[in-house]
């Protein structure tokens, strides 16, 4: 066990800390969140920045036209971003994160060559639809149809919390190809053009007030059979290489994000006075050790990673336990707010110390309670986690 | 950066645990059980022999010159194996009191009570081997089984004989492989070693201790989770049903995030560059009592009404753990301690 870093390794933080240093202060300002295609822009001028320094697809390998990082060196990356207030993937998450890997690991050479530039150059966003309403934790349930016609696939359907489907030029799709019943059996991989004709988006306000997702309804939507990524029937599988593709970094900036909340909510505690309170110390004392022990279990999850090749099942240990210590941080932030967080909107101190940080906190907050739902619930989660790493019977499921 | 364990690390643990499941079975233990004196000498030389107490004594003195992080791995093997009597305190005490590191000397520690100012008495980041609370007696551990009585206190350690004191032996113990004595004072004894040492031990000990806990925690889950894959209720296996099945998932959770902090605990005190060593082992301890404490209560849980009877070994882990849990900082110290470094962290 040995958590220093090697002189490669250090080598790479220091040239990546000193582009950040010299490429953040020139960013335009941040879009509003609800100004799509001013969010688009800003984040694929970003994307382009990091393509053209070298630093697109990190973890990509150079085959598929990325920077083949170990996964050490993709901690680094995402740690030094993180301190350093770039901004997010954010548009770019489901290409880079997604729908690329699966094309790299199972598409033909002339798909790799079409779709996987420009994704890394920021120059085409893929949104995802993969869930139905009637398909959440159970995906391998999903109906959306998909009838061969020539060298066409005809899709009627619906997928719902599509992310970024207003400004994405790709969908990576899963329909149904297979009989009704055939669950992972009979699934296929497509890429969907989103100009097609017959597709509709109609976004979703979340809780957060924001349009986060769409819901996407699919009319006799013509795609090229040329577009199926992997066998027909075998897209289930090809969807898990997918997820294969993660090395234990997933959460590495919300995990610092964390980190520098405590540290917010702590300063705040400060000026209120909440912090004479041993009550409100020892909640703080406790979020300390938990976000420093999910930091250690990073560590450890991308190390092993980095031994093996593939992600092990420390991926879902941290998400279980990382969700629930963000959403009692949460709360702890909250907390000190008293009646300044019933809006998120920063009022002014009594103090004269200027305003409190409402809005950022309520953002957090509210974002936080998403995070035990999305990516596979914490109760599916936890039996993955029962059945996998402890062997525990499984759920007994109808047509299995 | 390689966060794993190294092979040597991996056999060195596989070692330990082979040894204890050997010399140290449980129902060979258990037989000490309400016994004054459960350590066992040949068995306690035996554990000098395999390293456990001369792990980390540099090899000029005798030691083999390992590190923390190594001795954490070979702690958990025997908090895992629920092995009684003073283990921390006769690792930390070797070099410093002849024979402790070769187990032919076992030495016990306790916090000296500094003039009732209360648990952080010692005021800062400091961790106490046990809370000092005005009220309540001292408590001694093991006490007959001990050669030497160490008394660690903010200005150092001083070394106690453990026949010149007046003690009494409480009755049921929590822990019947934790034998308890109660003084109501201590006497002064020799200095043996100045304020480094006990701010050392302070700091090693709140890992070595939350390296046992982790040990429990792992072997509540097997244990809760074996009981899971055999009883069936409905005509099911138990851990087939959702309930049952994420009390265990929530076990390995607990175990896995306060594994992962007792390790980056120890390789920080042995690599200080990469930490404050101090820091993390406030927040391994923590979080590997309450992991310890919870699987404990867990396990009792998913063995229904057997998990409410004696024989049922899942109440021994979870009263190791209560004890454990009192020594080297307990949950509000340790928070409070935390909470210090935040605050500390902000002014800078």
């Amino acid at each position: 066990m040995d958590l220093r870093y090697t002189q490669a390794e250090q080598s790479f933080r220091t040239g990546l800390r000193t582009w950040l240093a010299d490429t953040l202060p020139a960013l335009p300002s941040k879009p509003s969140p609800n100004d799509w295609p001013g969010r688009r822009a800003y984040d694929t001028h970003w994307q382009r920045l990091l393509f053209d320094a070298g630093y697109a697809g990190v973890d990509w390998p150079v085959e598929g036209g990325g920077r083949g990082s170990s996964p050490v060196e993709q901690l680094i990356f995402k740690e030094e971003l993180e301190r350093a207030h770039a901004p997010y993937v954010g548009v770019n998450f489901v290409g880079l994160l997604h729908a690329g890997p699966t094309v790299i690991a199972e598409g033909t050479p002339e798909q790799r060559q079409r779709y996987l530039p420009p994704i890394l150059r920021g120059d085409e966003v893929w949104c995802q639809g993969f869930s139905e309403p009637d398909a959440g934790s159970d995906l391998a349930s999903l109906r959306t149809r998909a009838v061969r016609d020539g060298d066409e696939y005809v899709v009627t359907g619906s997928k719902i919390w599509t992310s970024h489907a207003e400004v994405a030029d790709y969908c990576e799709l899963l329909v149904r190809t297979g009989a009704e019943d055939s669950r992972h059996r009979g699934i296929t991989w497509l890429i969907l053009p989103m100009d097609s004709a017959g597709v509709e988006i109609r976004p979703l306000t979340t809780i957060a007030g924001s349009a986060e997702f769409a819901e996407l309804f699919l009319d006799g939507v013509r795609i090229p059979v040329s577009n199926r990524v992997g066998d027909e029937n075998d897209g289930w599988r090809v969807t898990m290489v997918t997820l294969s593709f993660e090395r234990g970094t997933a959460f590495v900036g919300d995990l610092l994000e964390a980190i520098e909340l405590l540290s917010k909510s702590v300063a705040l505690a400060h000026r209120t006075g909440a912090w004479s309170d041993p009550g409100v110390r020892r909640q703080a004392g406790h979020l300390k050790a938990e976000l420093d022990a999910l930091w250690a279990l990073t560590k450890r999850n991308v190390s092993q990673a980095a031994r093996t090749g593939v992600p092990g099942i420390g991926g879902t240990v941290f998400k279980l336990a990382y969700t629930e210590t963000r959403q009692k941080l949460g709360e702890f932030s909250l907390s000190l707010l008293g009646r300044a967080g019933l809006a998120a909107h920063d009022s002014e101190g009594l103090d004269g110390l200027g305003s409190l940080p409402a809005e950022a906190m309520v953002e957090d907050w509210l974002r936080g309670i998403s995070l035990t739902i999305a990516a596979g619930t914490s109760q599916i989660q936890r039996n993955i986690v029962g059945e996998r790493i402890l062997g525990l019977p499984k759920e007994p499921i109808r047509g299995l | 950066m390689d966060f794993e364990l190294t092979e040597f690390q991996s056999d060195l643990a596989t070692g330990v645990r082979r040894l204890c499941e050997g010399r140290f079975a449980l129902d060979t233990l258990r037989r000490a059980e309400g016994s004054d004196r459960v350590v066992e000498r040949d068995g306690w030389r035996q554990l000098g022999g395999a390293g456990v107490f001369n792990l980390c004594l540099g090899e000029d003195t005798g030691g083999l010159g390992l590190g923390l992080a190594d001795a954490a791995l070979v702690f958990e093997e025997l908090g895992r194996a629920l092995v009684p009597g003073p283990l921390v305190a006769s690792h930390l005490a070797a070099g410093l009191i002849e024979g402790a590191d070769d187990g032919s000397v076992v030495v016990g520690l306790v916090e000296r009570p500094s003039g009732g100012s209360g648990a952080t008495a010692s005021g800062g980041l400091a961790i106490p081997v046990v809370p000092v609370v005005p009220v309540v007696p001292v408590v001694i551990e093991h006490l007959a089984d001990l050669d030497v009585l160490l008394a660690v206190s903010d200005e150092g350690v001083t070394s106690i004989e453990p026949s010149t004191l007046d003690a009494t032996r409480m009755g049921r113990p929590m822990d019947p492989l934790t034998p308890l004595w109660s003084v109501s004072s201590l006497p002064a004894g020799t200095p043996v070693a100045g304020a480094d040492v006990s701010a050392r031990w302070r700091r090693d000990g709140a890992v070595l201790t939350a390296a046992l806990q982790i040990g429990a925690a792992a072997w509540t889950t097997e244990l809760a989770v074996e009981y899971a894959k055999e009883r069936k209720q409905f005509g099911r296996p138990i851990g087939g049903f959702q309930a049952i099945k994420h009390l265990c998932a929530d076990m390995v959770v607990r175990t896995e995030v306060a594994r992962a902090a007792v390790h980056a605990a120890a390789v920080t005190v042995d690599q200080p560059d990469v930490g404050d060593a101090l820091v993390a082992a406030a927040g391994a301890k923590l979080l590997a009592d309450e992991a310890a404490l919870a699987n404990g209560r867990s396990c009792i849980q998913v063995h229904g009404g057997m998990g409410f009877t004696w024989e049922v070994p899942a109440h021994l882990a979870y009263k190791r753990a209560r004890v454990l849990a009192t020594q080297f900082g307990t949950d509000h110290e340790l928070a409070q301690s935390l909470a210090q470094s935040l605050a500390q962290s902000l002014a800078q």
